[in-house]
């Protein structure tokens, strides 16, 4: 057995794995990226983001696809994922799950993530410095997998009032994940990567997970591996989250890390998460919030979708550009009086947008108005 | 009152590591209260019984069926030791199907958060610890997920009687049922239906993300949650955490037939067991709760107020809550408050 891993992971080190290459800009130097607006705030927190590209002189071209998340039918979500595979990035809003209709109808957010093999979600939580929190000198790398575990939509009902939902941990998926982690740790000069897990209770699944982690990290010794149980992890990031550098983790506990994470750095409206595949890259929300409570009332806070535009920006080589907005955002976070609600202001969501663009005007960058 | 007065009979069970001497601190403590509290100490290690099942000793099992109240101090976890761990014994022995732990900020205890005062109701018997597992090919795991529809109603009915008994407002059941549409639709379900009968508590249904997204931004907004076992296990943890770890947070198992175990939710802590060292808190405080679940709730709130009152005053605190004071001391200067109610 232990010769077979050795030679696994020997087969680890000499496959290389694909650099996720965005796709080249089209005649012209503009690039075409898929959006989809989604529901709740979606809809109006990336048409602020269309404005601030529009303004910035941004090359980028927006194709919109809609996703009604009232119909049965999955023909608006396979329409979404085509243009995607056309175009090789998108910006999204999150469709809303009903859970009120059969439970055959799937989550679109999920079968997107699955069907492009989206398998990183990746979320930096980072303390900023004009937002009020309880906690200090944050600073989180997230990475989480994206189509597997708890999330693969694989449920019967065996006997009637009893419900099965298997939860699949593969090795491919596992490896695969844990070596973006360490490539993504190794890139970013961080010090720590630590595997979240509940192998005490889940022995064959979870502790599959830990043993391709502890694998992949062999191949890393400039980077320190341990793991954490996942109620631990809970513990320990409400009170000293000062602790963790990156993190690695299955779908499930990723979810509830991440929502952790953001919530302690000021809340769902200021950060931005990426979805990475081999091929495609989808950029959203980290907490993927739909918001349908403050939706269409201009309240909500743009910094979240804005982040991921630049990120959005940087996957595409548009440096300039992702610098000039994310400064821009920064600049505008210092100033309390602007905050939305999330974070304990009272400014409007176009305030904060206008201030945005007139900081980047300031700067002597070109725009669309003089 | 009759019931007042008559002695009660509970099982004590000190456990391992610091178990013994913060369960002799806690008796003192109770003494000193002149709770109506006879105590029946007994070990569970794992026996193997006719048919080569695993099982606790049957005196403890006659003791727990007879008491029906137990209290349980931390026990250890053996790592290869061929039985499974004393507290899946215990929960399957006794059908403990709700992990209650409420978890109430605790003053002079500084935490980043304040004013936490949350319940946390957990099933403990199905859900995603239900240990099966398979290996379908050579690299791909299968856990399974149980819910039924038996085991949701009577969490939610507990949770719902729980809210009822002491006087909280509203009920959250948390879920995620945008993905896990069947299984944990079904316990939302079941936690609706039974909403339905308890028109005097409001119910509300959350995200297991937005539920942790709002807990560390504002913990004051929760009341009563009930949920399946996994996010139970991590919103329990995490609850400590807000308002300072597992040292100080009380917890409950209540099974089927009345039988109610209280336990501290700590580890054995080897490394300060037997010098005196140990914070009994955790244990007290599920102590507290225990009195209160069995109605004495005179006694619980008087010993509870001593507690805090000793914790906010800092000058006795053992050493994980930032004093030098020994156990002794610690349960001593609680037991002094006490009579100074009386």
């Amino acid at each position: 057995f232990s010769v077979l891993s050795f030679l696994s992971s020997l087969l680890l080190i000499t496959y290389k794995m694909p650099l996720l290459q965005p796709p080249p800009a089209k005649y012209g130097g503009r690039h075409t990226v898929t959006l989809i607006p989604g529901d709740g705030i979606g809809p109006e927190l990336l048409n602020h983001v269309r404005e601030v590209f529009r303004f910035s002189c941004v090359p980028v071209d927006f194709e919109v696809v809609h996703v009604n998340s009232a119909v049965e039918t999955e023909d608006d979500i396979n329409n979404a994922i085509t243009a995607i595979r056309r175009n090789g990035v998108a910006l999204k809003g999150n469709i809303e799950t009903k859970h009120t209709m059969a439970p055959s109808v799937k989550s679109r957010n999920n079968l997107l993530r699955t069907s492009l093999d989206l398998y990183a979600n990746v979320m930096h939580c980072q303390s900023l410095p004009g937002v009020q929190t309880r906690h200090k000198n944050i600073d989180i790398m997230i990475i989480r997998e994206n189509t597997e575990g708890e999330y693969s939509s694989l449920e019967h009902e065996s006997v009637s009032g009893v419900v099965e939902s298997l939860k699949i941990i593969t090795r491919n998926n596992s490896l695969r994940i844990a070596d973006y982690a360490f490539k993504l740790a190794r890139e970013k000069g961080r010090r720590r990567v630590t595997a979240v897990h509940k192998a005490n209770i889940m022995k064959l699944g979870d502790g599959l997970f830990l043993q391709c982690c502890r694998e992949v990290a062999s191949g890393y010794p400039d980077i320190t591996f341990d793991s954490m149980i996942v109620d631990n992890t809970t513990m320990q990031l409400v009170s000293k989250p000062q602790q963790f550098d990156v993190m690695v983790m299955p779908n499930l506990y990723g979810n509830v890390v991440s929502n952790v994470c953001a919530g302690l750095v000021g809340g769902p409206g200021l950060v931005p998460g990426a979805n990475y595949g081999h091929v495609y890259a989808v950029f959203e929300t980290a907490t993927r919030n739909t918001g349908k409570s403050i939706a269409n009332r201009n309240i909500a806070n743009p910094t979240a979708m804005l982040l991921a535009s630049c990120m959005m920006l940087d996957h595409l080589k548009l440096y300039d550009h992702a610098s000039s907005i994310r400064n821009a955002i920064l600049n505008t976070m210092n100033e309390t009086r602007l905050h939305t609600a999330d974070i304990g202001g009272q400014g409007t969501t176009s305030e904060v947008v206008q201030t945005i663009m007139r900081f980047i005007q300031s700067k002597g960058q070109l725009t669309s108005e003089y | 009152n009759r019931f007042q007065l008559e002695m009660q009979t509970v099982t004590l069970i000190p456990g391992d590591g610091i178990g013994p001497e913060i369960s002799s601190a806690v008796m003192k403590i109770f003494e000193t209260a002149k709770a109506p509290i006879r105590w029946e100490e007994r070990n569970v290690t794992a026996i193997k019984g006719p048919g080569g099942r695993w099982m606790i000793p049957p005196d403890a099992k006659e003791s727990m069926d007879k008491s029906k109240i137990g209290l349980k101090g931390p026990l250890k976890t053996p790592i290869a030791a061929g039985h499974p761990s004393m507290n899946l014994l215990l929960r399957k022995t006794f059908d403990l199907y709700a992990n209650v732990r409420p978890c109430i900020s605790i003053e002079g205890y500084k935490t980043p958060y304040t004013d936490v005062n949350l319940v946390t109701i957990r099933e403990n018997t199905e859900g995603e610890y239900s240990g099966i597992e398979h290996v379908i090919v050579d690299g791909v795991v299968q856990s399974i997920k149980l819910i039924t529809e038996d085991a949701s109603r009577r969490i939610a009915e507990y949770a719902f009687e729980y809210a009822r008994n002491n006087q909280r407002n509203s009920v959250t059941a948390v879920h995620k049922a945008n993905i896990m549409r069947m299984s944990d639709g079904l316990f939302l379900r079941k936690c609706r239906e039974v909403a339905e009968n308890y028109k005097d508590i409001k119910f509300t249904e959350m995200y297991l993300d937005t539920v942790c997204l709002n807990m560390v931004q504002d913990p004051t907004q929760f009341d009563v949650l009930v949920m399946p076992n996994l996010y139970g296990d991590i919103l329990s943890d995490l609850c400590a955490g807000l308002i300072g770890g597992l040292g100080v947070t009380p917890s409950g198992n209540i099974g089927a037939n009345g039988v109610a175990i209280f336990e501290s939710v700590h580890g054995t802590a080897p490394d300060i067991a037997g010098l005196d060292l140990a914070n009994p808190t955790a244990l007290l405080l599920s102590a507290v709760m225990m009195l209160r679940h069995m109605g004495l709730h005179d006694y619980g709130n008087k010993i509870q107020t001593a507690c805090f009152d000793t914790i906010r005053d800092k000058k006795v605190l053992t050493k994980d809550l930032g004093g030098n004071s020994k156990c002794s001391e610690f349960t001593a200067d609680i037991c002094r408050r006490i009579q100074d109610l009386d």
